[in-house]
């Protein structure tokens, strides 16, 4: 399949997870399991891109300037900076070490 | 914020405190659109296919996972399986949005398309029947509009960059997601789950095609909850919920 294919399926089944919630009766999502796993579901996705984007490389796990990314942002979120200063900070920190020939 | 207050409010401003969050909310989610531009494209995405995503599925984390596991050199099948799972909590939100304004018609249509983290956190942090239904509207055209412009905005601009790397783009999506992970870490629970999740996804990279690790990480997560259930049977309370980020907000 194209990469068109898979863009238009992807936008398709974002807005089945949307509009599903609309449509299906409250007292079905009642259960505590269910807003639990949905809950912790999100974490692990998160730290898991959170990983994958740090240390993704074409021979497995690839270490460079993306980990000074990840400790600026750290900083940044433990002054609790803005999102956007988060990710601003970021991109100088990869940005950065790089002009200086790391990573 | 009672109504009294509201009304205060209102006679300084012409726009609600819910206007106010949501329009700060858009500004600053909206620039960070332009990476999205400009990464999208140089995952190897074109510019259409780039603005596609963001009108079409616009939900920023499922943006990012899907260029994201390309990127990485993942498969078409395994980045819409990440951009998939990471929009489950989107159900869970729009639950929420139907308890407290139930939309009907083209609005319930449109409302579904609008629902992601910001509009329905902004929706859930006030009281008034009004005003979370105004929170919620306003949160979600303007960062609808504000993420499609400068996604288009960035996607010209990437086109000009002849090595995203060299910007940062990269670190800027790690610590977006780091930024977004960040307010659910307010327990001890995520933070051990969000470690072993990161854990399983460096040690499997080697391993798996990429993007696979991320949909690990996912039964990772539906494992945990069905091994270890919160004591007080019911709470939700050692995963943040949306609403909870929302008040912090």
């Amino acid at each position: 399949m194209t990469l068109w294919t898979w863009v238009l399926i992807a936008c398709a089944a974002v807005y089945l997870t949307k509009i599903a919630g609309y449509l299906v009766p409250g007292s079905w999502l009642e259960h505590p399991l269910v807003g639990r796993i949905s809950g912790l579901m999100t974490v692990a996705l998160l730290a898991s891109l959170v990983a994958m984007n740090t240390a993704s490389g074409d021979d497995g796990v690839v270490l460079d300037a993306r980990l000074g990314a990840l400790a600026a942002a750290a900083v940044a979120l433990l002054l609790r900076a803005p999102f956007l200063v988060v990710v601003l900070a970021g991109a100088g920190a990869a940005a950065g070490l790089r002009a200086f020939g790391l990573g | 914020m009672t109504a009294s207050s509201d009304r205060q409010a209102l006679g300084r401003s012409r726009l609600t405190p819910a206007t106010r969050t949501g329009l700060s909310i858009a500004a600053a989610v909206s620039l960070y659109g332009i990476s999205f531009g400009a990464l999208s494209v140089a995952s190897g995405l074109t510019l259409w296919q780039t603005v596609a995503l963001s009108a079409l599925l616009f939900s920023g984390g499922s943006q990012f996972a899907f260029i994201g596991v390309l990127a990485a050199g993942g498969t078409g099948a395994a980045a819409l399986g990440a951009s998939t799972l990471l929009s489950a909590r989107n159900t869970i939100y729009a639950v929420q949005m139907k308890a407290m304004f139930d939309p009907t018609g083209w609005r319930r249509l449109v409302s579904a398309q609008l629902t992601i983290d910001e509009s329905a956190a902004n929706a859930m942090s006030q009281t008034d029947p009004a005003e979370r239904r105004r929170g919620f509207w306003v949160t979600g055209i303007a960062v609808y509009l504000g993420w499609n412009l400068a996604t288009v905005v960035g996607a010209l601009l990437g086109d000009f960059v002849a090595e995203p790397e060299a910007l940062g783009l990269d670190g800027a999506v790690v610590a977006a997601f780091l930024g977004l992970l960040w307010p659910r870490l307010r327990a001890r629970e995520p933070w051990a789950l969000a470690v072993l999740a990161a854990l399983v996804t460096v040690l499997t990279m080697p391993l798996l095609p990429a993007g696979v690790p991320v949909l690990l990480a996912a039964v990772v997560a539906a494992a945990w909850g069905l091994l270890w259930r919160p004591r007080s049977s019911g709470t939700r309370t050692e995963v943040p919920t949306a609403e909870a980020e929302g008040a912090r907000r």
